[in-house]
């Protein structure tokens, strides 16, 4: 092959995908971040320096909406592990096609979208809980939605239901890559199936841990869809995650220069988060071979 | 009974039950799309004592099931089929074809894969808009954008598998390049194609903000879209409310029903590799 001949059909080959990334992600980035240093309300726009980034320290809806979204990204990854990783130990025992069954129920969540399952979850929290309640007179299941503590439950519980069944599917693969040897072996010398657990599987858990851990992370602090149609962000604000509060300012309250600077520092924390997964992946991962 | 038996029942029962727990909110969906109006506040948790499927008809007609899902339909089978070509062909230049480009881009498409699409959905709406793209074209060019890099990446790893040598025996049968990926190694690929049409497909399918932005229009609705105004109008109504997200469910669920074994080979191939 003549070697001008074949440049240019690696160009051809490549520039339909490069021309949608860079004009829908790369171009809007390098806008948006000089957007983030104006004032622009999506109709006129001017350079206004660090502004914006000055005024969301002093923000404290922003602020506010940060640390709901750490305080559910915790709670949030903790329980789609430990639900993800117990539904991953049930049907990776040998049970039979019974497993194949367990395993298409758990993971059917995941398959609907967001806001979809937010809306399913309205009915049962502000009907269904109410039913309940009447039928069995303990004012705990009234008004789920309409008070902070219980809508971040709400919010939390809907996303393990969602979550769980495909950080499940990230345990199996991993589970199933562990030689039966090991656990065979580990029976022999009388092993019990709690011990071989916590002294075979976990420590060669260790890379499936660190995936999960940060996807479900990531995922938690990018939740818009089941946010907005489970509480809408309220009762009064309440809920509001970092990805609805971006949304708003740019497009309810048309502050789109300023709500640039907030989505600025909301790429960076994931970056970060992205960054150490990987870092922390490299390090932890166990050789088998 | 053996102590071995014994403790397979019981799991089997823990399993049983909690594979209850976790679809019981589907159940409740159904049970209540078959209720009326007056039941939903009677009863709202369990079998409906007098099912009626005549919530059915009146919200496929109000959330215009048929355009919506006709227009998510289309949305999807365009933007799928166009992500799979290009990605395809763009794994197999970047795998295949030495230039010194090839790991600038591969880095490039690494680091706006992590991206979060709040970040830049303000400047991409503003400059789409400027060139009239906010329609189902431009929604269609952005699920390119949006779903290429990991597709490619997809693609990449599985053509590092596939031996160099058939390239180069193809190569002297006289095809060309395009021929060469097009007649022998897309054909071999086609495990990972099915990953990236379910992967993509469901992505798009379920996506509801990308959507709110750019074809906000009556018309132009897809089905999560038109299900977000469906129910705010009937949130009174549950029992209307609920036969329309059963209608927006059903469809996946069928699809799920004949392809559980590639979804979940596929979805566990996207999270793992």
């Amino acid at each position: 092959m003549n070697t001008k001949k074949e440049n240019l059909s690696y160009w051809l080959f490549l520039i339909p995908s490069l021309i949608a990334v860079i004009t829908v992600i790369l171009i809007p980035l390098l806008y948006g971040i000089y957007t983030s240093f104006t004032n622009s309300d999506g109709f006129n726009m001017d350079f206004v320096g660090l502004e914006n980034y000055q005024q969301l320290f002093s923000d404290s809806q922003f602020i506010e909406s940060m640390w709901f979204t750490l305080k559910f990204a915790f709670v949030a990854v903790i329980g789609v592990n430990v639900i993800g990783l117990g539904f991953a130990l049930i049907v990776t025992q040998k049970l039979g096609k019974v497993t194949t069954f367990f395993r298409t129920l758990f993971f059917t969540p995941n398959l609907i979208g967001g806001l979809i399952l937010g809306f399913i979850w309205q009915f049962i929290f502000n009907r269904a809980f109410v039913g309940i309640a009447e039928m069995t007179n303990l004012d705990f299941f009234n008004g789920w939605l309409s008070d902070p503590t219980t809508a971040y439950w709400g919010m939390i519980i809907v996303f393990l239901w969602q979550m769980s069944g495909y950080i499940m599917l990230i345990y199996i693969a991993f589970l199933s890559k562990i030689p039966y040897e090991f656990i065979e072996s580990a029976q022999l010398d009388g092993a019990n199936a709690f011990q071989t657990f916590i002294y075979i599987k976990l420590p060669l858990l260790a890379p499936a841990f660190t995936v999960s851990l940060f996807l479900t992370l990531a995922n938690a602090f990018k939740v818009y869809d089941l946010n907005l149609a489970l509480t809408s962000g309220g009762p009064f604000r309440s809920s509001e995650m970092v990805a609805m509060n971006i949304y708003n300012t740019a497009f309810l309250q048309y502050k789109q220069g300023y709500a640039q600077a907030k989505g600025v520092v909301f790429l960076v924390i994931i970056i970060l988060i992205s960054v150490a997964q990987i870092y922390f992946t490299r390090q932890r991962e166990v050789d088998l071979s | 009974m053996s102590f071995k038996k014994v403790h397979k029942t019981l799991i089997i029962l823990l399993g049983v039950m909690l594979s209850l727990v976790w679809i019981y909110p589907f159940v409740i969906v159904l049970f209540g799309s078959l209720k009326t109006r007056s039941e939903i506040f009677t009863n709202p948790l369990s079998f409906p004592t007098e099912p009626t499927t005549k919530n059915f008809p009146t919200a496929y007609e109000n959330m215009n099931f048929t355009q919506s899902f006709l227009n998510s339909v289309l949305i999807m089978v365009v933007s799928v089929f166009l992500i799979v070509i290009f990605s395809a062909m763009a794994a197999y230049a970047l795998a295949r074809m030495k230039s010194k480009w090839s790991t600038v881009i591969y880095f490039l498409c690494a680091v706006l894969m992590l991206v979060p699409f709040q970040s830049i959905m303000i400047p991409l709406v503003s400059l789409f808009g400027r060139v009239n793209l906010l329609n189902r074209t431009g929604l269609i060019f952005m699920n390119l954008g949006f779903q290429s890099c990991m597709s490619i990446f997809l693609f990449y790893g599985a053509m590092k598998s596939v031996p160099i040598s058939l390239d180069e025996a193809a190569y002297i049968d006289g095809a060309n390049t395009f021929q060469i990926f097009w007649r022998v190694i897309f054909p071999i690929l086609k495990p990972t194609t099915v990953t990236v049409i379910i992967l993509t497909g469901i992505r798009i399918w379920n996506d509801y903000l990308l959507p709110s932005l750019v074809v906000n229009q009556e018309g132009m609705y897809t089905l999560p879209l038109q299900m977000y105004y469906f129910f705010g109008e009937y949130t009174i109504q549950w029992e209307l409310a609920l036969a329309g997200l059963l209608l927006a469910i059903i469809p996946i669920i069928l699809l799920y029903m004949f392809l559980q074994k590639y979804i979940i080979e596929g979805v566990t191939e996207g999270a793992t590799k």
